[in-house]
């Protein structure tokens, strides 16, 4: 079985707080991490290899830099790693993105499944996923919480709702999205580490792609940001003091009438 | 967009380099230089700058070149999400939107619904404000499938041409329309919370959080037709029912095979352990680590069924196995607008404030007040959540004689 996983490296936020000074991010010595749900992705892609056999190779379209974030995907389990680099890829929107990505898997070559985060935790805009699928034309199953099975190359799997979930079968190749729930990422082992050092990255530039250099890049987005501001910080609130009683009453004076039944 | 360091003015201060989230500004010969591999053109050094040394060259929607011609296009569409062959409260809330935006346009609002009988439910797209349905019913689209809802609209849109097409950026939503902006080469922005009209250019205004929140980025789509967003739930007021209003219904029949479907939906799981789901409750309590264990999560939960709200957890609680991911707010859960938000025992990391720090009215409960959620509280108590909450329980079954 031939799974590819698509990842993204992003700003960690774990380190981010607030200012309470402020009230603004205070973002010094941010590293760059793999997209937190895109962990799960490489996690669900190795043990689907582990049970079926088969490759997982790692994708990832960024600055050279994301090549740190490849190298950690290959200690966690993944085989190979490509890294899809371009000055003419800078400024993709997700139509963009999710075009030059579809060209670069074609590129790789034959493949099962693709599994991706459901959304990066950057952008958090969950439109690459299905983008992939929609340029390669393959079906997708969304928000996934679990794999039930793959059998006969059609794959059953639950997709998490705003009520509970719907299961979804779907023939392969298919792509998929997964959330948190799927798994429990493993850490990276000893032989990932050695690997991880050793490995040659593939690399892909706009030229190794038969793209249409008009749909890559900024040029190729069809949105454009035309401003970036930051938000008004939430007004400090009221702290309400006094006992448990006290407080209660206070707090239920106030919201009484704003809780409409 | 492009971004450049006035050397001149550098004074190599380093503020720019610690305010930037993506490590793209170095001191090189003490003036600040841009890694532009690394930059997003995020902003955030500009606002760091005391000295005005940084400035990002924006694009008004007036520099940009119109080389096509988009009169073909016209109307505002809003795709309406049934389920259950109910239209759902998002499509109300963009209705009452999009509303706005055709006026302001001057063109007219179209409903989409997809699904199995479901003419009087287009009625009740036309009592809500829209001039007309488009409307195709059929036994495949009873229930939402990837591949015939993205084929259905695709050709809907290709036929009528619509000049803006929004949808709730739900799980469906946001599924469908990213397949569909590919099909037809649209542009299309993910979850926004405000939506204006640039009236000289006919440009629509697209403005959603980024980065958690922390950062707002308007966004237009100047060449390609039409201008697609996913809209948050919850931010926009619904469109008032006026029984008397009417509209056309337009009913579409297309070919069987536009709604094959090579996955299949085998079944529908409903979760019955909340009767009210975070996305659409008006208030949520919420618990984190200071509940301490899977018991206490009744104090939470008796609160929130006495409020008529959903019981919200913040990560510690999932990953400590006290409530089930469902229930999880912040980056990697769910993120809520309620009108109130009831924070118990949660310190308030980053992580979870973006996906709460929306909601109307924040209350905070918590025994450290040094905890970071008092930054984002309406209201803030300092105090033992074992004996705040199970005491806001009696009163307000009282208050509400429940």
């Amino acid at each position: 079985m031939n799974i590819i996983v698509c990842i993204k490296q992003v700003p960690d936020t774990t380190n981010i707080r607030i200012d309470p000074e402020t009230n603004t991010l205070v973002r010094s010595g941010v590293q760059s991490i793999i997209n937190p749900f895109d962990m799960y992705a490489i996690e669900e892609a190795v043990r689907l290899k582990e049970k079926f056999g088969g490759l997982v190779t790692i994708v990832t379209m960024g600055p050279p830099q994301a090549e740190e974030a490849l190298r950690e995907a290959i200690s966690l389990g993944a085989d190979e790693a490509v890294l899809i680099s371009d000055r003419a890829f800078a400024g993709s929107d997700t139509w963009a993105t999710s075009y030059t990505l579809s060209r670069a898997i074609q590129k790789i070559g034959k493949f099962d499944i693709i599994i991706c985060g459901k959304q990066a935790i950057d952008g958090d805009t969950a439109q690459v996923g299905p983008g992939i699928a929609a340029f390669l034309d393959i079906p997708q199953i969304t928000f996934v919480k679990k794999i039930e099975d793959i059998k006969d190359s059609l794959m059953r799997a639950d997709r998490m709702t705003e009520e509970g979930y719907d299961i979804i079968e779907s023939p392969l190749p298919c792509l998929i999205t997964v959330v948190k729930e799927i798994n429990e990422p493993r850490l990276p082992s000893l032989k990932g580490k050695m690997k991880a050092k050793k490995i040659e990255i593939k690399k892909l530039e706009a030229k190794d792609l038969d793209a249409d250099p008009d749909s890559l890049g900024l040029k190729g987005s069809p949105t454009k940001v035309v401003k970036i501001f930051t938000p008004p910080p939430r007004k400090g609130g009221q702290i309400l003091e006094g006992e448990a009683k006290e407080v209660s009453g206070k707090l239920v004076e106030l919201l009484k009438g704003e809780i409409c039944l | 967009m492009s971004i450049k360091v006035i050397t001149e003015k550098c004074t190599g201060c380093k503020l720019c380099v610690k305010s930037c989230p993506f490590n793209a500004i170095e001191i090189i010969n003490k003036k600040a230089v841009i890694d532009f591999d690394k930059c997003t053109l995020c902003g955030a050094c500009i606002e760091s700058c005391k000295f005005d040394a940084i400035v990002l060259t924006k694009l008004s929607p007036t520099d940009i070149q119109f080389p096509k011609k988009f009169d073909e296009y016209k109307d505002v569409w809003v795709f309406c999400e049934q389920k259950k062959g109910v239209v759902q409260s998002v499509a109300y809330e963009l209705l009452g939107k999009a509303r706005e935006l055709a006026d302001t346009l001057g063109v007219e609002l179209c409903g989409v619904l997809l699904g199995e009988n479901m003419k009087e439910e287009a009625q009740k797209i036309i009592h809500r404000g829209a001039n007309k349905a488009y409307l195709v019913d059929s036994p495949a689209l009873k229930y939402y499938q990837d591949e015939p809802y993205s084929k259905v609209l695709v050709q809907l849109i290709k036929e009528y041409k619509p000049e803006i097409v929004l949808c709730g950026a739900t799980s469906i939503g946001r599924s469908l329309i990213s397949r569909v902006a590919i099909g037809i080469h649209a542009g299309l922005t993910a979850d926004c919370t405000g939506l204006d009209i640039d009236k000289k250019e006919r440009l629509l205004l697209q403005t959603r959080p980024a980065f958690g929140g922390n950062i707002m980025a308007t966004i237009i789509c100047p060449n390609h037709r039409p201008q697609m967003s996913t809209v948050r739930h919850k931010v926009m007021k619904e469109a008032a029912e006026n029984k008397h209003h009417k509209g056309k219904i337009i009913e579409k029949n297309y070919d069987s095979n536009i709604y094959f479907s090579r996955t299949r939906l085998l079944d529908i799981v409903e979760e019955i352990e909340d009767t009210v789901n975070l996305t659409e409750a008006n208030v949520i309590v919420s618990g984190g680590r200071g509940i301490q264990s899977p018991e206490n999560f009744k104090l939470i939960e008796d609160l929130a069924k006495t409020l008529g709200g959903a019981v919200g957890a913040s990560r510690a609680a999932v990953d400590s196995g006290w409530k089930t991911y469902s229930h999880q707010v912040g980056q990697t859960g769910k993120t809520v607008c309620p009108k109130i938000y009831i924070a118990c025992g949660i310190s308030g990391q980053i992580q979870h404030l973006v996906g709460m720090q929306s909601s109307e009215i924040i209350v905070a409960i918590n025994k450290d007040p040094y905890a970071p959620i008092f930054s984002v509280a309406t209201y803030g108590i300092v105090g033992d959540v074992f004996e705040v909450v199970p005491e806001l329980t009696r009163q307000f079954k009282e208050a509400l004689k429940r």
